[in-house]
């Protein structure tokens, strides 16, 4: 296959950052998009030059490390017709002398670190603010000691299948990160080990997702449709709902002290 | 008070009001298009409706009342809707200081798009018309408490006629989505009244524009004279 490559290139966080164009007839339609990148690398290697700097870790779709803006749509989701991560994304999809643009997420909360890897800490920052449950250690529970019924539990997996991979916030209009929050939020809502800090967490993390910088949400959907694990927006409104109690019942909680 | 006041911390909380100002306005423009229809009734009919509205709740609250009342609230509403619009908008266009070279979009619609240009619309509309058909500063032959005549002279001028068209046009398209997502904003919609919201706010964004237009519409083809 032959591809015209547009990639943006950035030296470091301080440059201002370019496109380049490359051009390559070594790509196969069995090549994932990362593999097509290596072989596009490993020419850039060969004459020399700088190779193109991208996330990636277990290639097999699980781990959210990888993620660019493929022709404009994080993941390239639209191509591929289905759910998927860029290292699942597949030249097949792809048409012999196809012109690709390639960018990284675009987002204030998620600054260029190198030409298409994002610093993601934002993502830490929510998860540390609230995105857990403060379990006292000692033995291990029983199982099934804590009764879930089946629908919840799996609402909650639903919710908790996120990998963090950022493609919500970089299709967003507003580079929102309301689906991330709200799938940590709504997991944690719908289990009964999550309501002791429920109301406390949803605020503290809200707080957090804004102070980083991330847009507010417009509904206008686009992060489901380019989620890797498919999850609903569904989770925002539970989120929205949970909010609106702790607004109406709690006061500010602190910033928690730290304690390890 | 404090809880009200939490609200505007967060942009959850900032989408709560522009979620509850925007159903007052979506209630408001229910009960207006309704109004409208006595225009088919006739010159005496539209005028008894017209004062009907001023004379509402006597003798229990004095003349016009209860009408100010409705007017300071949805005064509020409006206050509140815009002001949190561009304060969230503000933010948003911020959150992505550099723009994407090339940027598509996979399900979004039309009318979600155009949601912020054509609340924009709405609102210079809604100067407009108030100068138009309220205050008379905008009409070539206002009649102070005739407003049947108002209506009727008013839009024997097919620019103004358009101008209602293209404004409801922006109404319609702003429920479309605007309806759905109030109800999402507010955390009372899920999987299982999704359809259902969606189809309320694509009903009531179609069913608006038709309403609101046929009364100029008429006017203009001399069915309401």
């Amino acid at each position: 296959m032959k591809l015209t490559l547009n990639v943006w290139r950035q030296k470091g966080p301080n440059d201002s950052g370019h496109f380049e164009t490359y051009h390559t007839d070594k790509v196969l339609p069995e090549m994932s998009f990362l593999e097509m990148l290596d072989v596009v690398n490993q020419d850039l290697i060969a004459e020399g030059k700088e190779p193109i700097a991208f996330d990636h870790d277990c290639r097999e779709g699980i781990c959210g490390t990888c993620g660019m803006m493929i022709n404009g749509v994080p993941h390239g989701r639209q191509i591929a017709g289905t759910p998927t991560t860029t290292c699942q994304l597949h030249m097949r999809f792809f048409k012999d002398g196809d012109t690709i643009t390639i960018e990284p997420w675009r987002a204030k909360a998620f600054p260029v670190l190198k030409d298409l890897v994002v610093d993601r800490s934002a993502f830490d920052h929510i998860i540390q603010s609230g995105g857990y449950i403060s379990v006292p250690t000692g033995a291990a529970p029983d199982g099934n000691a804590i009764p879930v019924p089946k629908p919840k539990a799996d609402y909650a997996f639903d919710a908790a299948a996120c990998i963090g991979c950022g493609a919500c916030v970089a299709a967003c209009p507003n580079a929102s990160a309301m689906l991330f929050t709200g799938a940590k939020v709504a997991h944690l809502a719908a289990l009964p080990q999550g309501q002791a800090e429920r109301y406390d967490r949803v605020l503290r993390m809200v707080d957090t997702h804004d102070a980083e910088g991330f847009g507010g949400c417009t509904n206008f959907a686009e992060c489901e449709a380019v989620c890797p694990k498919g999850i609903s927006i569904d989770v925002i409104a539970q989120m929205n709902r949970d909010l609106f109690w702790a607004n109406l019942t709690r006061s500010q909680p602190k910033a928690k002290k730290e304690s390890h | 008070m404090a809880a009200v006041v939490s609200f505007t911390r967060t942009t959850i909380g900032k989408k709560m009001l522009m979620a509850v100002s925007g159903a007052i306005g979506y209630g408001f423009v229910i009960a207006h298009m309704a109004g409208n229809f006595h225009a088919f009734e006739g010159r005496e009919e539209f005028n008894a409706y017209a004062e009907g509205l001023r004379t509402i709740g006597q003798p229990f609250v004095p003349h016009t009342g209860l009408l100010w009342v409705v007017r300071i609230v949805l005064l509020v509403a409006v206050i509140t809707h815009v002001w949190m619009a561009i304060d969230l908008s503000r933010r948003d266009l911020a959150s992505r200081p550099v723009k994407y070279a090339k940027k598509d979009t996979v399900q979004s619609s039309f009318a979600t798009k155009t949601l912020r240009y054509g609340g924009t619309a709405i609102f210079l509309f809604l100067v407009y018309h108030l100068m138009h058909l309220t205050l008379g500063n905008a009409h070539s032959n206002f009649i102070p408490n005739d407003p049947y005549h108002n209506l009727v002279s008013g839009f024997q001028n097919p620019i103004s006629v358009a101008v209602y068209l293209v404004a409801m046009a922006a109404l319609g398209m702003h429920l479309y989505h605007g309806v759905w997502s109030m109800f999402q904003s507010l955390g009372l919609n899920s999987r299982r009244t999704d359809l259902f919201f969606r189809r309320l706010a694509q009903a009531s964004g179609i069913l608006l524009f038709i309403g609101f237009s046929i009364v100029p519409i008429s006017v203009l083809l001399g069915i309401v004279k």
